[in-house]
């Protein structure tokens, strides 16, 4: 069983949901993120997305792809998210690390060599945001034999045909997103979202993550209520922006916001 | 009249899915998956439908202008003494350059969808301009997106979309070029899939897009393989068109794939120089990525992250290239070729100054190298060159690059 599915399974068995941050590698420094994401675990994190930064974030609002720039001013990349991943690993062999970027610096590498990369790291999943199942035959058997988690996205508009795709061919988790928009925006729909997952549960079995819109405790409570995982973002994003000359307090406000995040979707669930 | 009905064809790329061999394809987020095949099911019906075609060829003719002359530019010919030069006028279409082609059909199918707001991306702003030229006769709302560096080198074409009635919206992000507002404009749509239809100025993006905006385009080469049979007897020996995205390099050589004696050239932006770095020719030193929803050549470092470009003409300045240019280079069908800056005003002021004739800068590539080309070919030989646009839009570029002040 993979980290990410174990965890899953220890969650279920406690009647707790996950709580997924995501933080973009090497924003504003490198030097920020390790400490970050070790903070993040103890501050009440399940699963941790890591961002690799990209020239030209698509799906992204403002608030990430600023983060990407931060990050690539400094040449950060691929390989040197893959270097922190390692890392970390040093002294957390137990929290699952999914690895969330774009395809192009995947190409650039070679799936093979990023794989085995990935592998060596200690990563647990990829979700590649611009490589829909019809074009990643290749790389998931490559991550498949890896043990490596791919992980996909699910849309509102995602077809029943495509769900059921999804369901078998990705692992650990889904990813759903929230809204028809990028990530940071802001108009989540509570009642849509449980009613699609609703739907989304009648098809495939993979534990659901919900993300893009995921603001603050109050939200992530309400989403833990019908999700597996509350996956959040451009939140988090948003402190280390806020705070770019005063790191320590970027971090404090990240642990601060997780923690209550943390308290909020273990009290909705526990109600 | 849009299928390319030219029997003896064998060429039928792309694939059910968008590939040109290994390029196209879908590379997009989950959310653009149902809209793009919402466009596929919906431009496959009407490019078929009698009604769709008749209302197109009419707006083609009386709003557009079409046919486009093709003009014999002798006295150059004479003067270099080699091939004779043959010129595809697409810079007499109404805006000034091939694009309304391809608007006029997008805005159409648009139309037929029910959507009432359009957006685009642009970088010399030629595709905006005929976006919002479309949007304003069909009384669509039109939101333009332009790097923020391209606002300001582009400000003419900025006041006439807004003239128009267009929103222009500077894209502050990455390089603040042509590729981040596609980026923002791939952003809006997903935001607002359902009331909004993508108009993409140029044969990238997501599969359908590269085969559609050829096929839009595709008038170009139809109606030359008639003009040239009329003009001259017989098909050319050489296309000749410049390549940015490369949607007039397509619409010229597309009707011309199976036909083997016709040699395809495309001229990409040399920039300062290949060796320089400083240049936007994915084709001639880039290497295969994802980009924009496609697989095809990019200049990128070895990171995988996207470059900025380089050319005097804002209309070639991109990082990539549609992957229909990546399969006709990877199978030979097509030549791809550099001219730098400089040799695209020597090619503008030759054809201003013998024929009387103000190309774009991105046709002053074309036109560039159609004059080396000839050079090495006979007198009885024959080059088409697809004069996509117009010059008047690139009179402050070029008079501040030659030190005037106007």
């Amino acid at each position: 069983m993979s980290r990410i599915a174990a965890r899953f399974e220890a969650l279920r068995n406690t009647g707790r949901k996950a709580l997924i941050p995501f933080i973009t590698a090497g924003d504003p420094v490198e030097e920020f993120t390790v400490p970050c994401l070790h903070a993040m675990v103890q501050a009440g994190a399940d699963i941790i997305e890591l961002g690799v930064p990209f020239s030209d974030p698509m799906a992204d609002g403002p608030v990430i792809q600023r983060a990407s720039e931060r990050a690539l001013i400094h040449r950060m990349s691929l390989r040197k998210t893959l270097g922190l991943v390692a890392k970390f690993r040093v002294q957390d062999q137990t929290t699952p690390m999914v690895l969330m970027g774009y395809l192009n610096p995947i190409e650039s590498m070679g799936y093979r060599e990023f794989v085995d990369g990935a592998r060596e790291a200690g990563v647990d999943g990829v979700l590649t945001v611009d490589m829909p199942p019809e074009e990643s035959n290749e790389l998931i058997a490559l991550l498949d034999a890896a043990g490596i988690d791919p992980i996909f996205l699910l849309a509102p508009n995602s077809t029943e045909e495509r769900i059921r795709r999804m369901g078998t061919l990705g692992k650990g988790y889904l990813y759903y997103v929230s809204l028809k928009g990028v990530t940071g925006a802001s108009h989540l729909d509570l009642t849509e979202v449980e009613q699609k997952l609703a739907d989304i549960r009648r098809l495939c079995d993979l534990p659901i993550g919900v993300g893009f819109g995921v603001k603050n405790a109050e939200i992530a409570g309400a989403v833990a209520k019908f999700s597996d995982a509350v996956v959040v973002g451009s939140a988090l994003v948003g402190r280390i922006e806020n705070n770019l000359s005063r790191l320590d307090q970027a971090r404090a406000d990240i642990v601060e916001m997780l923690q209550s995040m943390r308290r909020a979707m273990d009290a909705e669930v526990a109600r | 009249m849009i299928t390319q009905s030219d029997s003896g064809t064998h060429y039928d790329l792309p694939d059910a899915r968008g590939h040109f061999g290994p390029y196209g394809g879908i590379f997009v987020a989950e959310t653009l998956i149902q809209p793009l095949e919402e466009l596929r099911e919906a431009y496959e019906h009407y490019r078929h439908d009698p009604e769709f075609i008749a209302e197109l060829d009419y707006d083609l003719k009386h709003y557009v202008g079409r046919p486009s002359p093709i003009y014999h530019a002798e006295r150059m010919s004479r003067e270099i003494g080699g091939a004779q030069i043959f010129l595809k006028r697409e810079d007499l279409n109404h805006t000034g350059a091939h694009k309304v082609n391809n608007t006029v059909g997008q805005a159409l199918l648009a139309k037929r969808m029910g959507k009432r707001r359009v957006i685009a991306e642009t970088g010399a702003g030629q595709h905006g301009v005929a976006t919002a030229t479309v949007a304003a006769r069909l009384g669509m709302e039109c939101i333009v997106y332009m790097g923020s560096v391209d606002v300001q080198r582009q400000s003419l074409n900025v006041y006439r979309m807004r003239l128009l009635g267009a929103t222009v919206v500077p894209v502050e992000s990455g390089s603040k070029t042509l590729k981040d507002a596609l980026n923002e404009a791939l952003r809006d749509w997903v935001t607002n899939v359902d009331n909004t239809f993508y108009i993409i100025g140029t044969v990238a993006g997501p599969h359908p897009y590269p085969a559609m905006v050829r096929d839009f385009q595709a008038i170009i080469g139809r109606e030359s393989k008639q003009q040239m049979l009329e003009l001259t007897g017989r098909q050319p020996d050489a296309l000749v068109a410049c390549v940015g995205g490369g949607s007039n390099a397509i619409g010229l050589f597309y009707p011309y794939i199976d036909d083997p004696a016709v040699a395809m050239y495309g001229v990409e932006a040399a920039g300062d120089g290949i060796q320089t770095g400083r240049h936007s020719a994915p084709l001639s030193a880039g290497r295969p990525g994802v980009l924009h929803g496609n697989r095809t050549y990019l200049i990128e470092d070895e990171d995988g992250e996207i470059m900025e470009t380089h050319s005097i003409s804002a209309g070639l300045d991109y990082p990539g290239v549609g992957p229909e240019h990546a399969w006709l280079k990877d199978s030979g069908r097509a030549t791809y070729v550099g001219i730098t800056d400089d040799e695209a005003l020597v090619g503008f002021h030759a054809l201003t100054e013998k024929e009387g004739i103000l190309p774009a800068l991105e046709s002053s590539h074309a036109v560039a190298y159609a004059m080396k080309l000839a050079a090495t070919m006979r007198p009885e030989q024959q080059i088409l060159v697809n004069l996509s646009g117009r010059g008047d839009k690139d009179i402050n570029t070029i008079a501040t690059r030659e030190g005037m002040v106007l």
